[in-house]
């Protein structure tokens, strides 16, 4: 078995090791992009807020 | 002194320092990441009675000290908004509750997932993992509180008092596996004498600790931020800010 491969296998508790691993990364990272996303959603509003009442006046 | 804090404290400032900071924290934050890994998962040996599988302590114990952390956190930000009305204090609370959440959610699940192959269960009502489900639904009621309450002051003030009452909770989960003792296990590192746990496996811990620290630390002010803009949606230096970012 190459390195790689046993790397992977983790001693036969690969199916515990490696969900754990996946899961806490993926909530890190949504905890990342989703804030991100909201200030970008926010400002885009904001901008058009303005626009919109530069042209009323 | 207070006028430095209120300097500081201000809304608009908070913004600025939290563009300034980010970045730093959250590159310090990639370093230690890569680092902790790295010592964890391909230098530290395999454990002698749980083989590989222990392995899962670099994501389980920081998980598990950051949503014990971050609620002693949210409690004396909510203590600071109640007792002196600081807005950025409020913000603080409301940014670490979902970060608190997802933590506690990760230490249950991945302490579920090292369960499994070592006690033979997902799960069992054991007293630590009791204690830190109650801190999980702390947060998510904390959350819940934030959105059904429409005035933003009115819930700050409902949430600080909330998560003040929870505190209770804290020494209850940490000293929960010294009074009853239930499945487990007791601690291995924040023990008076040395702790019982080789350097090789220690240090990674230690540094996965420390990473966690900064990407809250990021991610906190990231969130804060956020809230802050909200509460202040209708005020002119909010309103200078997309002149910015139209460009």
């Amino acid at each position: 078995m190459s390195s790689l491969q046993s790397f992977l296998h983790m001693g036969g508790y690969a199916i515990y090791v490696w969900p754990a691993y996946v899961l806490t990364f993926i909530v890190l990272i949504l905890n990342v992009i989703l804030p991100l996303k909201r200030e970008g959603q926010f400002f885009r509003a904001l901008v058009e807020r303005k626009k919109r009442l530069e042209k009323a006046q | 002194m207070f006028e430095y804090f209120y300097k500081y404290g201000s809304p608009r400032h908070f913004y600025d320092l939290s563009k300034m900071f980010v970045p730093w924290l959250g590159g310090i934050c990639l370093i230690l990441l890569i680092a902790g890994l790295t010592g964890g998962l391909l230098f530290a040996p395999p454990d002698y009675q749980q083989g590989e599988s222990f392995r899962i302590i670099y994501v389980h114990v920081p998980s598990a000290w950051m949503s014990l952390f971050i609620y002693v956190v949210m409690a004396s930000a909510g203590a600071i908004s109640l007792v002196w009305k600081v807005k950025v204090a409020d913000a603080l609370a409301r940014a670490s509750a979902p970060l608190g959440a997802s933590f506690t959610f990760l230490a249950l699940a991945t302490g579920s997932l090292w369960g499994k192959p070592m006690w033979g269960t997902w799960w069992v009502w054991d007293a630590r993992l009791t204690s830190e489900l109650i801190l999980l639904f702390l947060y998510l009621g904390y959350m819940a509180l934030q959105t059904a309450i429409d005035d933003r002051r009115t819930a700050a003030r409902a949430g600080a008092i909330l998560s003040l009452v929870g505190v209770v909770n804290i020494p209850i989960i940490h000293y929960s596996v010294e009074w009853w003792h239930t499945l487990h296990q007791g601690p291995t590192i924040t023990k008076l004498d040395a702790p019982s746990i080789h350097p090789s496996m220690l240090v990674p811990l230690l540094i996965m600790a420390f990473a966690f620290m900064f990407y809250y630390a990021a991610v906190v002010l990231l969130r804060a931020r956020y809230e802050i803009l909200e509460n202040e949606r209708n005020s002119a230096w909010v309103y200078e800010l997309t002149e910015q970012r139209k460009g």
